[in-house]
């Protein structure tokens, strides 16, 4: 136990403050540490409806909703980033529980057709959605977060006056540690049980007087909530959001990202998504092998460790297992 | 006392009439069991009582109080609860997860509570964990109760069916087919357990191929043939009904000589 958080305090100051130190000056590696920390993020929202026994593959669909949710309300409104973050995972959630409501009555493959209509469908409302999100065309020109102050004293400064991409990695850095605490607090209390009694059999569950409607789309909407926040971050560190900045495939590859990454472990989709996105880029220079290569790793992968990579080392742990 | 009533209850699938106008009382603390041939609808009319299937008419009344139409998680938090036909359990859990995972409807916390471990949740989980031993220890399932369930053996799987349902407090307990699969000593033991629930005071409605361990246990029986109710009384009625033999064993037709 206390080995386990020595570790997680070592990997913590590694991520917080040796990595931006080292590579405050470089920003191509900052920035795609920055994307796959927020694809963490997302991944992270997919991986607890996974906990729920349910394949998402529509999380891009609430990762636009957040993104066009801060640029509406940035551009349009002119309210501040840090209250549009809140407010694009509220959003997020909220169409989420809505949508989920119906459609977590399906299970296995019907589900994931499903939410992997939602993608296209969240991109084609979008593409139509006239004057509000500005069609093809996107919206253009979302300010970098602002200041922060309280009571005169400046809490967060304005991202424009400082290194922009070292404060990107640190607010995706911090979203990822809160994140990731929260999935693990819920994994490790009772709720994380009622989640996992649910992917074993609802009819049971349902039996023991658990509100099964009820705690699936709980558990749908957190995930949403992440997508939500995910959505915001890119679209105000792009300053930009188009229909297609999330589609279908972004959804597929947040779901490779929990599997390949181990759906036993909470930190499952983290891993998935450090090591894919890196090795992704890392691949950069075998230019129109790329694809091809990271394809056959993909698939090398898959077969050699079915049940992530994190099985490779980490023997099961009952307190950290969510139950493959 | 009558602590529930079934009156008229009727589930059609299609053409078929799964149960037909079903209509009787459960004494409190007694045990009743439902029998009949294969596909007589016992198990229909158990899911349309707990509310696992919609019905088509009919009502049930459980303490004075009608509950057909409520969601089966409501029909649990009232006091009936059912156990499944195979050994329906959480088998990527401990038998005790299972167990304590089952005290569900007793808890106070809400899910935040929950979240941020608040002094509610944690005496919860207390209870939860000591009731769930008690009720291991009296089914005889302590020695196994870290085992993960699904490398149990089939015994125990069916005692963990019966403890996950016991954890629900309940009121009405409806066992199906508890003794199946089971070896003549397993099942005496399971009978015993049984009688002790019972004594406990929980009414128990039971469905069981096992004639042996229904005309031990029941203090009264109900005949169900083709989902209508053919019978209704005391063990000892019952294997003297001519109806009842007649389901089970067919008529003798004097025409064809047979």
């Amino acid at each position: 136990m206390r080995l386990r958080v020595a570790a997680a305090l070592v990997g913590l100051a590694l991520y917080l403050v040796v990595v931006p130190f080292v590579f405050r000056e470089s920003r191509y590696l900052l920035g795609i540490l920055t994307t796959a920390s927020v694809l963490s993020l997302i991944s992270l929202g997919v991986w607890l409806t996974f906990a729920i026994g349910r394949i998402n593959i529509g999380q891009a669909a609430f990762a636009l909703v957040g993104g066009y949710t801060t640029a509406i309300l940035s551009v349009k409104l002119g309210v501040s980033f840090w209250l549009c973050l809140p407010a694009s995972g509220l959003a997020a959630a909220l169409v989420g529980a809505v949508i989920g409501w119906p459609i977590l009555r399906l299970k296995g493959v019907y589900f994931a057709m499903i939410t992997l209509t939602l993608s296209e469908a969240a991109r084609l409302a979008a593409l139509n959605g006239g004057t509000i999100t500005q069609g093809a065309t996107g919206i253009l020109n979302i300010p970098l977060p602002g200041e922060v102050t309280f009571a005169g004293v400046v809490l967060v400064p304005a991202f424009r006056a400082l290194n922009v991409h070292l404060a990107f990695y640190y607010l995706a850095a911090i979203l990822l540690v809160l994140g990731l605490f929260t999935v693990t607090r819920i994994a490790s209390c009772r709720l994380g049980w009622i989640f996992r009694s649910l992917r074993q059999d609802e009819a049971l569950a349902a039996s023991i007087g658990v509100n099964v409607a009820k705690y699936r789309v709980l558990a749908f909407a957190l995930g949403c909530f992440f997508a939500g926040i995910a959505g915001a971050f890119f679209t105000v560190s792009q300053q930009s959001i188009y229909p297609s900045s999330f589609g279908v495939p972004d959804s597929v590859y947040f779901m490779l990202y929990c599997f390949l990454g181990g759906l036993s472990y909470v930190s499952g989709p983290v891993v998935g998504a450090f090591v894919l996105f890196l090795g992704f880029e890392l691949l950069h220079g075998l230019r129109e092998y790329q694809m091809l290569t990271y394809a056959a790793i993909m698939i090398t992968m898959m077969l050699w460790l079915p049940n992530g990579l994190l099985s490779l080392r980490l023997p099961a742990r009952p307190g950290m297992k969510a139950d493959a | 006392m009558i602590v529930m009533e079934v009156r008229d209850l009727t589930k059609r699938f299609g053409g078929l009439v799964a149960v037909d106008h079903v209509t009787f009382e459960a004494n409190e603390g007694e045990v009743l069991s439902i029998i009949g041939p294969n596909g007589a609808g016992k198990s229909t009319l158990f899911k349309l009582i707990t509310s696992f299937l919609p019905r088509t008419a009919g009502r049930v009344i459980f303490q004075g109080e009608e509950i057909t139409g409520l969601s089966a998680h409501l029909v649990a938090r009232k006091g009936v609860v059912r156990t499944f036909q195979e050994t329906t359990i959480f088998k990527e859990m401990s038998a005790l997860e299972n167990v304590v995972i089952a005290h569900h409807l007793r808890g106070r916390a809400t899910p935040v509570g929950l979240f941020l471990n608040t002094r509610v949740a944690r005496q919860d989980e207390a209870t939860f964990r000591d009731s769930a031993d008690e009720i291991l220890d009296y089914l005889g399932l302590s020695r196994v109760k870290h085992e993960e369930a699904r490398h149990l053996p089939h015994g125990h799987l069916r005692a963990l069916g019966i403890a996950i349902a016991m954890a629900c407090d309940p009121k009405v307990l409806l066992l199906d087919e508890p003794f199946s699969g089971m070896n003549p000593e397993e099942t005496d033991r399971m009978v015993e357990m049984v009688r002790g629930i019972r004594d406990r005071g929980v009414t128990i409605l039971l469905v069981e191929h096992d004639m042996r361990a229904v005309m031990r246990l029941s203090d009264r029986i109900i005949v169900l043939n083709f989902g209508r109710k053919i019978a209704d009384g005391t063990p000892r009625e019952i294997q003297n009904d001519e109806a009842v033999i007649e389901a089970y064993i067919g008529r003798e037709d004097d025409e064809l000589g047979i």
